[in-house]
C-alpha cells in the first residue's frame, strides 16, 4: 500500500470493526445532510419557479397602481384601493416622460361571464391595444383588437386560456357571443397558456377600455376624468429606468397637486425592482430552511465526536502499542481524525444521494419543484467532512495525548 | 551502545513519592545478550520503559547510541523508538482485528513505511510463514508471542528490549521463543535486553543484573 493511503485504510479498519455502530453514527449525518439537501433543493425550486414567472414579465415593465405603498401616520388605503390614477395620467406620462415605449392604462373589475350554459367569474381588464406588446402576452388563436375597435369601443373579448377552457371546453371560441355583466360582447382572441400560479394570464379576459368604461358606470372622478386601476408601461432603455421613476414620480404629484409634505398617492413598482426583492426573501427562506437542517448536522457531529471519544477509551492499549511502535503524537492524531472524517464524508455521500432523492419525490409530486445544484451538494459534502474534522479533533488529540505506558497497560 | 549513568526514577502516588529507581549504573555494549532478574517491585519494568525511551528518567543520564535521551521530547522519544527499539511484550500486544502479517508490518508503519515482502520473510524467519493471514486468536500463546517477535526484529533495530517474553508460555513454547531470540541476537547482531523471573531462562543471557530495591544488586557472567 502506498505510504499516504495508510491512514486511509487504517481508518476504514477502525470503521468496519464496528458495523452497526458506524452505521448509527453515520446516520445521523446522512439524515442532516439529506436533510439539507431537501430542504434548500425545494427553497431553491420555488425560487427559480418564482423568478421565471417575473422574468415573462420582462425587466422593462414599470406599474403604477394608486394608494400609498407604505402607511405613515394615519390610516391609508391598500394599494389600488383608491381612485386616484386616471386615463389622462396616463396619457400625461406618455407625452411627457422621456425613454418610454409603450403605456396601457387598464381598469379592471371581477365580473360575470356567461356563453352557453356555461357562466364563470373572471377579471376582467380593459386596455389599450399596447397592452399585449407590454406584457409580453401571445395569442393563441383569433387576434388581439385593432386601434378601430378601440376607437369605437367595441366589445370584443380577448380570453386567457383558462376562462376559454371553462366556457368553451375544446371548441372553438373565436365570434362566439358571450354575455359580460350586463352587456354582450365576441370573442376574437385566445391568449397563449403561461401556466397557472403567480401573476398567469390565464385567468384574464382583455377588452377595449374604452368597452371596459361603458359595461362599468362611475369610473368618472368628480372631474370627469376616467379612472383607471392601474398603469403598465415599458422603458426603451432598462438602464433608465430610475429616472423614469423619478420623472413619473413628479410628473403625477403635479397632476395630483400634492403638497411637498404629502406622501404619493401612487405606487410604482418596476418588475426589476420585484425580481430583486423576490430574490432576496426567497433567498432569505433558503437559507433559513437550510439553517433548520443544519442543526440535525450539528446533532449527528455530536454523535460523531460522542463515538470517537468511546472508540478512543476502547482503544487506548492499541494506541499504546502504536506508540511504542514509534507512532509520533501526529500519527495517532491523524489516524483518529481520518476515522471521523471517513465516517462523516460517507455519512455526507450517503446524505446527497438521500436528498436528492428525496427532492425528486418531491418534485414528482407537482407541489414544489426541487432544484439540487451542484452548490448545494459541494457545500453539504464539505460542511459533513468539516464535522468530522471539527468533532473528531477533540477525541483525536486526547488519543495523541496518552501516556504510552500506561496506555500499554489498560485492558 | 546503552550508558546509564545515576538514573533515579520517581512516581507520585497521590502525596507519596514513590521511588522506584535509585541511582541504577549500567553499561551495556552493542550486541550484549542481558537479562534482567529481580523481586517484583525491584524496578525491571521501570528500567524497560526507561531504556526504551516510553519514559523520562527523575535524574541521571541515558545515553543511547551516542544520543543524551534525557533531554529529548515526546517527538523525538517516538521517532527514536521508531528507529532503534523493537518491544516484546509479556502479554504479546498484538492488535487482534490485524492479521499475523498486518500487525508485523505494524512495526514498520512508523519506520520508513510498509514493506510487505520483508514482513513476510520476518514471519517465515519465525516459522509462521503459513499463518500470515490469522488472526490472533487463531494462533496459539506461544505462536502470538512468535508473531511479536517478528514485528519487532522487522524494522532490523539494534534494541530489542523484551518484558518477561514468556511469562504468559507454557515451558515448551517458552523454549521455542527464547531459541529464536537468541538466535535472531546472534544471526542480526542485535542487542538484546530481557526482563525475566526464571533463571533458566536467564542462563540462555550472556550477562545477568540482579535488581533489588531499585539498585544492581549484582551482576554475574554466564
Amino acid at each position: 500500500m502506498k505510504k499516504w493511503l495508510e491512514p486511509f485504510g487504517t481508518a476504514w479498519v477502525g470503521v468496519s470493526t464496528h458495523k452497526l455502530r458506524s452505521f448509527l453514527t453515520v446516520l445521523g449525518i446522512v439524515i442532516g445532510v439529506s436533510a439539507v439537501i431537501s430542504l434548500m433543493s425545494i427553497g431553491k425550486g420555488t425560487q427559480r419557479d418564482i423568478l421565471s414567472r417575473l422574468s415573462s414579465l420582462g425587466s422593462d415593465l414599470i406599474s403604477i397602481s394608486p394608494g400609498a405603498s407604505f402607511t405613515s401616520g394615519g390610516v391609508r388605503g391598500s394599494v389600488g384601493s383608491a381612485q386616484t390614477l386616471t386615463q389622462e395620467d396616463a396619457a400625461a406620462i406618455a407625452q411627457g416622460v422621456s425613454f418610454i415605449n409603450l403605456v396601457s392604462p387598464t381598469y379592471s373589475t371581477r365580473l360575470q361571464l356567461v356563453a352557453g350554459g356555461e357562466n364563470t367569474n373572471a377579471t376582467v381588464t380593459g386596455v389599450s391595444t399596447d397592452y399585449l406588446e407590454v406584457m409580453r402576452l401571445k395569442i393563441a388563436s383569433g387576434a388581439f383588437f385593432t386601434d378601430y375597435e378601440y376607437q369605437r369601443g367595441a366589445k370584443v373579448l380577448v380570453l386567457g386560456s383558462g376562462v376559454k377552457e371553462t366556457l368553451f371546453g375544446d371548441s372553438d371560441a373565436i365570434g362566439q357571443q358571450v354575455r359580460i355583466g350586463n352587456s354582450v360582447g365576441f370573442v376574437i382572441g385566445v391568449l397563449e397558456s403561461k401556466g397557472t400560479g403567480f401573476g398567469s394570464p390565464d385567468e384574464a379576459v382583455l377588452l377595449p377600455l374604452t368597452a371596459m368604461q361603458q359595461i362599468v358606470s362611475r369610473t368618472r372622478t368628480t372631474q370627469g376624468e376616467y379612472v383607471v386601476s392601474t398603469i403598465v408601461l415599458t422603458v426603451s432603455d432598462e438602464k433608465k429606468i430610475d429616472n423614469v421613476i423619478s420623472e413619473i414620480t413628479s410628473l403625477l404629484r403635479t397632476r395630483h397637486r400634492l403638497a411637498a409634505s404629502a406622501s404619493n398617492d401612487f405606487t410604482i413598482t418596476s418588475a426589476l425592482e420585484l425580481t430583486q426583492t423576490v430574490t432576496e426573501a426567497s433567498g432569505t427562506l433558503t437559507l433559513l430552511l437550510g439553517a433548520i437542517a443544519a442543526i440535525s448536522l450539528l446533532v449527528g457531529g455530536i454523535g460523531v465526536m460522542n463515538i470517537m471519544l468511546v472508540s478512543v477509551l476502547e482503544r487506548t492499549r492499541e494506541i499504546g502499542i502504536r506508540k511504542a511502535m514509534g507512532a509520533r503524537e501526529r500519527d495517532i492524531w491523524l489516524q483518529f481524525l481520518m476515522e471521523a472524517a471517513f465516517l462523516t464524508l460517507a455519512g455526507g455521500i450517503i446524505g446527497v444521494i438521500a436528498g436528492w432523492l428525496i427532492s425528486y419525490f418531491v418534485s414528482r409530486t407537482g407541489i414544489v419543484s426541487a432544484a439540487v445544484t451542484p452548490d448545494i451538494v459541494i457545500l453539504a459534502v464539505s460542511v459533513s467532512v468539516g464535522i468530522g474534522l471539527f468533532f473528531g479533533f477533540y477525541p483525536a488529540w486526547n488519543a495523541s495525548r496518552l501516556n504510552p505506558i500506561e496506555a500499554l497497560r489498560s485492558e | 551502545m546503552i550508558h546509564l549513568k545515576g538514573i533515579t526514577k520517581t512516581y507520585l502516588m497521590g502525596k507519596r513519592e514513590l521511588e522506584v529507581l535509585r541511582g541504577v549504573d549500567l553499561d551495556i555494549a552493542k550486541g550484549d545478550l542481558i537479562a534482567i532478574m529481580g523481586p517484583s517491585g525491584s524496578g525491571k519494568s521501570t528500567i524497560l520503559n526507561l531504556l526504551g525511551c516510553l519514559d523520562q528518567p527523575t535524574s541521571g543520564s541515558y545515553f543511547l547510541d551516542g544520543r543524551e535521551v534525557s533531554r529529548l521530547n515526546r517527538g523525538e522519544l517516538a521517532a527514536l523508538r521508531s528507529q532503534k527499539i523493537g518491544f516484546v511484550f509479556q502479554s504479546f500486544n498484538l492488535l487482534p482485528r490485524l492479521s499475523a502479517l498486518a500487525n508485523v508490518e505494524l512495526g514498520m508503519r512508523y519506520s520508513g513505511g510498509v514493506d510487505k515482502r520483508r514482513a513476510l520473510d520476518a514471519l517465515a524467519r519465525v516459522g509462521l510463514s503459513e499463518r500470515a493471514n490469522h488472526r490472533p486468536n487463531e494462533l496459539s500463546g506461544g505462536e502470538q508471542q512468535r508473531v511479536a517477535i517478528a514485528r519487532a526484529v522487522v524494522k532490523r533495530p539494534p534494541l530489542i528490549l523484551a518484558d518477561e517474553p514468556t511469562g504468559n508460555l507454557d515451558s515448551r513454547a517458552g523454549a521455542e521463543v527464547i531459541s529464536i531470540l537468541t538466535e535472531l541476537h546472534a544471526e542480526q547482531n542485535i542487542t538484546l535486553v530481557m526482563i525475566t523471573h526464571e533463571a533458566d531462562i536467564a542462563r540462555h543471557c550472556q550477562r545477568i543484573v540482579h535488581l533489588k530495591d531499585g539498585q544492581v544488586e549484582r551482576e554475574e557472567k554466564v
